[in-house]
């Protein structure tokens, strides 16, 4: 069975989410599969020239409606689910847009979702992390019917670029709902690296004490290029805001380099860090459970590591 | 009347160590201790306090499961909800079924608004809330982290990935409970015994008209990777050697 693969591309309408590459990778570790992209937009043609350089692409398909210009569940997810007819699988990135959209697709087809999908061993076998990433379940869908999954975007690099497929304008009719409005979006405006791609990324928690002494953590973010992320309990307790947040109901993150500094390490927290190629810890507690998956640990005051590094680093 | 709907799910307590069985079959469960899935306690909390201060008459709450579950639907009376709906089911109970199962119970109480958590933290699958959404064609507000009514819409404020996202719906509408929505009360003794006479329904699934598909075959449960073990370096200036030595500066 060939598996024919709908993507629906993350997009602000202009640029292109590289979570939508790193769908395109998981979609591709399935030999021989039809990969199409969707893009639903106001105006698509940025956007779905940018996806069509992505390698591997059979064709990017636009759905342009003013509807689209800003991303609702519930106003995608019927155009979405016109479109899936002739798939076999339908993804989208398990980002806040994609868990957000692709559910509710799933229950417009009455269809099973896979959530969080680490890895797809066969058109109808995936696998994917349980219980905050303390289980990995093995999960297989009857041969017949189509699955709708969200990708767990750590688990993939983003797919190449060097591509060129056809792009091609679909005109749907399908009733579109008015009961959901969009507001407003907001979001603190920074220059430095996007948090879910960043190559590098610093990290606070509780331990910085206030909203405060979390700033000392941009100024070394910003001496390593770094982008910064936060504990649950740094946000709860209003050191940074919501987008910073990483672990199991935040951001699920795979830096090449990831610096937890006065971060305890509850699972809930580890689970959205390790797929980070290097763990560093900086903690006053030895005993902490985020030396259990640190590569380098440090036990030591942070308030008194943290300038030492930025000196030595210059 | 203007009742709310919530809906609760029995899981692991989320303190609990999570071990998965030698033969892969499962996680260990016997003897460990069961919990209101933290979410749904949010979504119950926030659904009390709209009672509170006047917008609604009655909280509603219902879990579909085994038997057990009746355990967390006397918690969620005890935090005060007005009374209690049980679908009973056993084994693997999937969204879609939880979903039409919630539907049916909200054709028979017209609730003007349905809260749910935004996932449950044993399957992490997230997907009930818009799956009800979508099977019922109203609207779906979830992640929130903020929830106030005008009327017949509510204006709702989202955690996202770009930041913080509002949108208005109108009524009524599924809303799942992210974190920040609010802090859950305690359950008191007193409200323990009290919640003993407090109304509980059952249901089956088929007296509701719904099959119990498994669309998904659980085939195996794994222990996660295992990191290796680190170094311990002893100060900074050791460190920024450690991450040299692997490229990293």
């Amino acid at each position: 069975m060939t598996a024919k693969i709908l993507i629906v591309a993350e997009h602000d309408g202009k640029k292109l989410n590289q979570s939508t590459a790193r769908c395109v990778s998981c979609a591709r570790s399935l030999a021989g599969a039809e990969i199409v992209i969707a893009v639903c937009a106001a105006d698509a043609a940025g956007v779905a020239a940018q996806a069509a350089q992505l390698a591997g692409l059979a064709r990017v398909l636009t759905v342009e409606n003013s509807a689209n210009a800003h991303a609702l569940a519930a106003v995608l997810a019927p155009q979405v689910a016109a479109l899936a007819a002739p798939f076999t699988l339908v993804l989208g990135p398990s980002t806040t847009f994609g868990k957000d959209l692709m559910a509710r697709v799933a229950g417009l087809l009455d269809a099973p979702q896979v959530s969080d999908i680490m890895a797809i061993e066969s058109p109808t076998r995936f696998r994917r992390p349980i219980y905050a990433g303390n289980a990995i379940l093995t999960v297989e869908s009857s041969a017949a019917g189509k699955v709708v999954g969200t990708v767990r975007t750590a688990s993939f690099e983003p797919a190449p670029g060097g591509g060129a497929a056809p792009i091609e304008k679909v005109a749907l009719d399908v009733p579109l709902p008015a009961h959901t409005r969009f507001v407003s979006v907001s979001a603190a405006k920074s220059d430095r690296p996007d948090l879910q791609t960043a190559a590098r990324v610093i990290s606070g928690g509780r331990a910085l004490g206030s909203a405060d002494a979390f700033k000392i953590l941009y100024s070394l973010a910003d001496k390593l290029g770094a982008a910064v992320g936060a504990s649950r309990a740094a946000v709860d307790a209003g050191y940074a805001p919501n987008e910073m947040q990483v672990g199991q109901t935040g951001k699920i993150i795979a830096p090449e380099l990831y610096v937890a500094i006065g971060i305890s390490g509850a699972i809930q927290h580890l689970t959205g860090i390790k797929d980070a190629r290097t763990i560093v810890a900086i903690n006053k507690d030895s005993e902490a459970p985020i030396f259990e998956v640190a590569d380098i640990g440090l036990v030591g005051d942070l308030f008194q590591i943290i300038p030492a590094i930025e000196r030595l680093i210059g | 009347m203007q009742r709310i709907l919530v809906g609760i799910k029995r899981v692991v307590d989320f303190n609990v160590r999570i071990r998965v069985k030698p033969d892969g079959s499962g996680v260990i469960t016997d003897g460990v201790k069961m919990s209101v899935n933290p979410f749904d306690e949010i979504a119950l909390e926030e659904a009390l306090r709209i009672k509170e201060r006047g917008a609604a008459e009655e909280v509603i709450v219902a879990t579909v499961g085994p038997p057990d579950c009746q355990q967390q639907l006397r918690t969620a009376l005890a935090m005060g909800a007005d009374r209690a709906l049980h679908v009973q089911a056993d084994g693997v109970i999937e969204p879609l079924v939880v979903a039409r199962a919630l539907l049916k119970l909200i054709e028979r109480e017209q609730p003007f608004l349905v809260i749910l958590g935004k996932q449950a933290i044993d399957d992490d699958n997230g997907q009930t809330g818009q799956v009800l959404a979508a099977l019922w064609n109203r609207p779906q507000a979830t992640y929130a982290s903020k929830l106030e009514l005008t009327g017949g819409t509510a204006r709702v404020t989202r955690e996202v990935d770009a930041g913080l996202e509002t949108l208005e719906v109108d009524l009524p509408a599924v809303i799942t409970a992210d974190l920040r929505l609010n802090e859950p009360r305690y359950v008191k003794l007193p409200d323990i015994m009290k919640a003993k006479k407090k109304p509980l329904e059952t249901f089956t699934l088929a007296a509701l008209g719904i099959e119990q598909r498994q669309q998904l075959k659980l085939v195996s449960f794994q222990p996660p990777p295992q990191r290796q073990k680190g170094v311990r370096v002893k100060d900074a200036a050791e460190l920024i050697d450690a991450l040299k030595k692997k490229g990293l500066l």
